[in-house]
């Protein structure tokens, strides 16, 4: 079976298109290791943000360290802006649980009060297990049981979508 | 062959005993992560709620202000819940052993158990008798080790120097009563220093320091010939058991480091001290606040590298 996965570029394309109108001289943004970053990086350029872009790894705010430890290499966040006041775009790759925008935004907090946040996915596989919605969204897709959604970057800088197993490393 | 007591059966850090006998991309591992929670040390709000309800005990049966502020400061920024115990003016004193001061702590719902103690070893001990969930981290154990100390010596060498490949360290004065030393060398060859140095006088070198794959210098200014890194270390005099040395004055003038030895040294030179430092005895001032100083940010990096180890070994 193989499921036709919707063009990384296209869909990045209309997130530009949908956040252009939004962007102010408050606007900042703030992109989730490693997927997210790279869009994030791409957004941020052809959006023209005044403020530098954000990076945030979530490992120390992770709901399931109990269970699994703490994740390998995690990155340091960077968050060189102030967060106080800001009109916050938090940008992810693929939003599935919701899990790690609870643990971003409880990051976030601990850098001051953004005036606002919007939520900003390439893709939308559904399985939702918290609260939480995508206000910029740039694909849904079906994602077959036991497989993951995962953003890739060639060497090229060009983004596409891929599937694999969930287990993978 | 017996397993690392250290690693649990993923090859995960369940304890922090000591440094040697550490794989390569464990202890890369630890520099790692320290180096993102640096990052949380850096923010308003210096907290991560990685450890929120676990409990950790610092058990210091020697005295310590430096290494068990930087633990409880870590513990605090991971969220646990940090008891201190003055072991000194209580059970220990009533005769109570070792064993039964940890099992007592353990009914306590001990998480994390941070252990300095004089006689070495003591803290591989507690490691063999605590519950799969309890961890152990080894604040420094007579004269064999003191990783965490060793680690953030590795962090702030990585920091200033980026690449351990071509380094030459030096590491002067009393080696031979020196856990920090222990840790630093087993590290530094871990991580594939190619020159390391010992430079002291004969008395305070442990017999078969060479072993460890140093070379061996009495005269200083030899021994800091073209070197990268300079670690003093304290003169241990509350560890000096009969005459190794003639007087700390004659050890001044000999190993003192001065900013005239220290031009021996590449320019860039960095100079570390764990501390305390015993100024113009194994350090003069002009050195110990001087442009190749990193003896403050050390101190610093201290808390984030445990904020490393202890998050890693509460999540095996």
């Amino acid at each position: 079976m193989s499921t036709r996965l919707p063009d990384a570029e296209k869909a990045c394309e209309q997130l530009e298109r949908e956040l252009r109108p939004l962007v102010s001289a408050k606007t900042a943004m703030v992109g989730l290791y490693t997927g997210g970053a790279w869009l994030a990086e791409r957004l941020h350029a052809v959006l023209g943000i005044e403020a530098p872009l954000g990076l945030m790894d979530i490992a120390f705010y992770r709901d399931d360290y109990a269970a699994r430890g703490l994740k390998h290499d995690p990155k340091r966040t960077r968050i060189p802006f102030d967060v106080n006041g800001a009109e916050l775009l938090l940008v992810d790759d693929v939003l599935y649980s919701g899990r790690t925008v609870r643990a971003a935004m409880n990051e976030l907090f601990d850098y001051g009060r953004p005036s606002s946040i919007r939520l900003v996915v390439l893709a939308d596989r559904g399985g939702r297990e918290l609260p939480i919605c995508a206000q910029h969204c740039g694909a849904k897709v079906q994602v077959p049981a036991g497989q993951r959604l995962r953003l890739k970057r060639g060497d090229d800088g060009r983004l596409a979508l891929a599937l694999e197993a969930e287990h993978a490393a | 062959m017996q397993r690392n007591p250290q690693l649990n059966e993923n090859g995960e850090l369940q304890h922090l005993l000591s440094i040697e006998g550490l794989p390569r991309d464990v202890l890369v591992r630890i520099l790692d992560t320290a180096e993102s929670f640096a990052g949380v040390t850096e923010r308003e709000v210096k907290k991560v709620p990685l450890l929120r309800g676990k409990s950790v005990f610092n058990l210091f049966f020697e005295p310590s202000t430096r290494t068990r502020t930087t633990f409880e400061i870590a513990a605090k920024r991971l969220s646990a819940d940090v008891i201190n115990l003055n072991i000194a003016a209580s059970s220990q004193t009533k005769g109570e052993s070792l064993l039964d001061t940890v099992a007592n702590l353990s009914a306590m719902q001990a998480d994390i158990f941070i252990v300095r103690h004089s006689a070495s070893g003591a803290p591989f001990l507690i490691a063999r008798h605590v519950k799969l969930h309890e961890h152990v981290i080894n604040a420094g154990d007579g004269r064999h080790a003191h990783p965490t100390q060793g680690l953030l010596d590795l962090f702030t060498i990585r920091h200033y120097k980026k690449d351990f490949s071509a380094l030459t360290v030096a590491i002067v004065g009393d080696i031979l009563h020196s856990r920090v030393a222990r840790s630093l060398i087993h590290g530094l060859t871990i991580l594939g220093v190619p020159e390391v140095r010992a430079i002291g006088p004969q008395t305070l070198l442990p017999t078969g320091v060479k072993a460890l794959g140093v070379r061996v210098f009495h005269d200083m200014r030899e021994g800091l010939r073209g070197a990268d890194v300079v670690v003093m270390l304290r003169l241990q005099n509350e560890r000096m058991r009969g005459a190794l040395l003639p007087s700390a004055q004659e050890f001044n003038k000999h190993y003192g480091l001065t900013g005239d030895k220290l031009s021996a040294a590449k320019p860039d030179a960095i100079v570390m001290h764990p501390g305390p430092m015993n100024r113009g005895v194994e350090i003069d001032s002009g050195v110990a606040d001087g442009p190749h100083s990193v003896i403050l940010p050390q101190v610093t990096f201290g808390i984030a590298v445990r904020m490393a180890v202890m998050s890693m070994v509460a999540g095996a």
